[in-house]
């Protein structure tokens, strides 16, 4: 015998390129890569400053929500109601600000009213054992239903005192001529990636969401963790809809709206398993970017604008297929 | 002195007696095979041990002082350790993250800790060197074969120092190579002074590996004995009834 036990025990079965190939985030981000560069050579308007600073500030939005909605999706659950919080959020934000308080105390409440739809859609997901989708399908009525409330159904536009601070938080360029909301959503990026990959948190819901009964065995506190990921979820919504209120200068009560399947086709694209205990915080930028990177190409090529969601479809169902693919030839 | 003493143990659910007047004690360094038809009260036995289900009746001792159990986690800390039936695997992770899952080693200070993987790698690893298993720390679950996933299973009862190990049906639908892969494990664990209670409903494992069956029915012992001492025969003769009992 040549191979002893513990050369065969120290062996990495897997080179660093055939991980890399094995991956739906590297492939997505080759489409994105080969898209810019097409669209680049095919179009005069696509490679200007102008357009690249309209597409990733428009990436950021869905983008921020797809990271907290990663930790949902790799427990197994998902957020519906994501949509209607960053509305409700924005709402809480423009109201309290109209009404002659600070900025900060927008803030802090925007973010307090965040964590407390989490909380609700965690408790009854976790304790009381509700199906995610049933319970956040009724906070996305609800909390839309609450911003209306807040507003009286109005277009939110002055912010009282503090008005050019929001706007110059989420509408201006503070380093290199970025877009706040971009650095903004690389910042929550490398948190997120942090958290997914160097924390017991984030290993403990890889394993709920690849064998939640046997997490429960083996001691991980199940319970609590599902309450925090609707939490972050919900939390990022937040962030979102104050940034958002920042760039847009108004609230209406149809902010974000139909957003919360946006910010899921980012994440599925990226390589994120509805099934769960799969998902990457890159993923969930990539899935935004070829997103936006096919709306905003359609657009300069001249296609009918009706024909956006066939493309964004496809591309679903496409970067899914990749997946499938894999795993038939994974179990011939 | 014997490591395990369980002396006078009932359970009822309600008006179902699962578990009647049991008494069992356990060597250290001993494979005792636990066996019974479905229904004979040896789930319900395990669980109280593992601090599932507390005792209608009866004391349990470790180590000769009173054990008193309110959730698994207190089994654990005392040193008892179950591998479940179906493993409890998180097909995602790694072997080494799935040895670990629930006690990860971190490093670094404070509130700023981070995973350590190297050391999981590393320690995982050993275990699987002891273990005799040709199992890669950093392999995914998933692609394992069902002797590789017993290891894993295994080798998270021998991350801190067990005392005892449960094993709920370990042999059941896993090939025969497999079987022969886990009873060696088995016998390593034994080996390192560890009492290991085997439930099985596999007659030839049992007679291979355990040094004493007990047998149950309808919630009593019904036999306690050495495997040199008995016979398939007799033993499939308790369990069904076809012998009353034996001393």
């Amino acid at each position: 015998m040549a191979v002893t036990l513990d050369q065969t025990i120290a062996q990495k079965q897997h080179t660093f390129l055939s991980r890399l190939f094995s991956n739906q985030t590297f492939w997505v981000v080759i489409a994105v890569v080969l898209a810019c560069l097409f669209l680049s050579f095919a179009t005069d308007s696509f490679a200007t400053s102008k357009n690249i600073f309209n597409i990733t500030r428009n990436v950021t939005f869905v983008a921020i929500i797809a990271l907290g909605m990663t930790f949902v999706i790799i427990t197994g659950g998902i957020d519906l109601s994501v949509g209607s919080v960053l509305c409700l959020c924005s709402m809480i934000l423009a109201v309290t600000m109209h009404a002659g308080y600070s900025i900060e105390i927008g803030i802090l409440a925007s973010i307090a009213t965040a964590l407390a739809v989490g909380a609700f859609n965690g408790v009854l997901i976790a304790y009381l054992g509700f199906p995610p989708f049933v319970v956040t399908l009724g906070v996305l009525s609800v909390a839309r239903s609450l911003a209306m409330v807040a507003s009286n159904n109005t277009v939110v536009f002055q912010f009282g005192p503090d008005h050019q601070k929001l706007l110059a938080l989420g509408g201006g360029a503070w380093l290199f001529g970025i877009a706040n909301p971009v650095l903004y959503m690389i910042i929550l990026a490398l948190i997120t990636g942090f958290i997914l990959r160097w924390t017991k948190f984030g290993r403990h819901i890889f394993a709920i969401g690849g064998n939640e009964h046997a997490a429960t065995l083996t001691g991980v506190p199940v319970k609590q963790i599902k309450v925090a990921v609707y939490m972050i979820s919900a939390l990022s919504a937040g962030i979102a809809g104050i940034i958002q209120t920042g760039w847009l200068g108004a609230v209406t009560t149809n902010l974000g709206t139909g957003m919360e399947l946006q910010v899921i086709a980012a994440t599925v694209i990226g390589g994120a398993n509805l099934a769960g205990g799969v998902g990457t915080a890159l993923g969930a930028i990539v899935g935004a970017a070829l997103i936006e990177v096919i709306r905003n190409s359609l657009g300069l090529l001249g296609i009918n604008a009706f024909w956006q969601g066939t493309f964004i479809g496809g591309a679903i169902i496409l970067a899914v297929l990749f997946d499938r693919i894999r795993n038939f030839r994974r179990s011939d | 002195m014997p490591v395990l003493e369980l002396a006078n143990i009932s359970k009822h659910f309600g008006a179902i007696q699962a578990v009647n007047d049991v008494s069992i004690s356990l060597e250290a360094g001993e494979v005792v095979g636990l066996m019974g038809d479905n229904g004979a009260g040896k789930s319900t036995l395990v669980k109280m041990i593992a601090g599932n289900f507390h005792p209608s009746h009866g004391t349990m001792r470790l180590d000769g002082r009173e054990l008193v159990l309110h959730k698994p986690a207190d089994a654990r800390q005392h040193g008892i350790e179950i591998v479940h039936q179906d493993l409890a695997l998180c097909n995602n992770l790694t072997a080494a993250a799935n040895v670990y899952l629930g006690r990860e080693l971190r490093r670094g200070v404070g509130p700023f800790r981070i995973l350590d993987y190297g050391a999981m790698y590393k320690r995982a690893g050993q275990l699987f060197a002891e273990l005799k298993s040709e199992t890669r720390p950093r392999d995914l679950v998933k692609q394992m074969s069902g002797g590789q996933r017993q290891a894993v299973a295994i080798a998270r009862t021998m991350l801190s120092q067990a005392k005892i190990v449960l094993m709920d049906e370990p042999t059941a639908a896993i090939s025969v190579r497999q079987v022969a892969e886990v009873l060696n494990l088995i016998r390593h664990l034994r080996d390192q002074g560890i009492a290991v209670v085997l439930i099985s409903h596999r007659m030839p494992d049992v007679f291979d590996v355990a040094d004493r069956v007990i047998v149950m029915r309808r919630g009593r012992k019904v036999a306690d004995k050495k495997i040199a001492s008995s016979s398939p025969e007799e033993v499939t003769g308790l369990i069904t009834g076809a012998i009353e009992q034996v001393a």
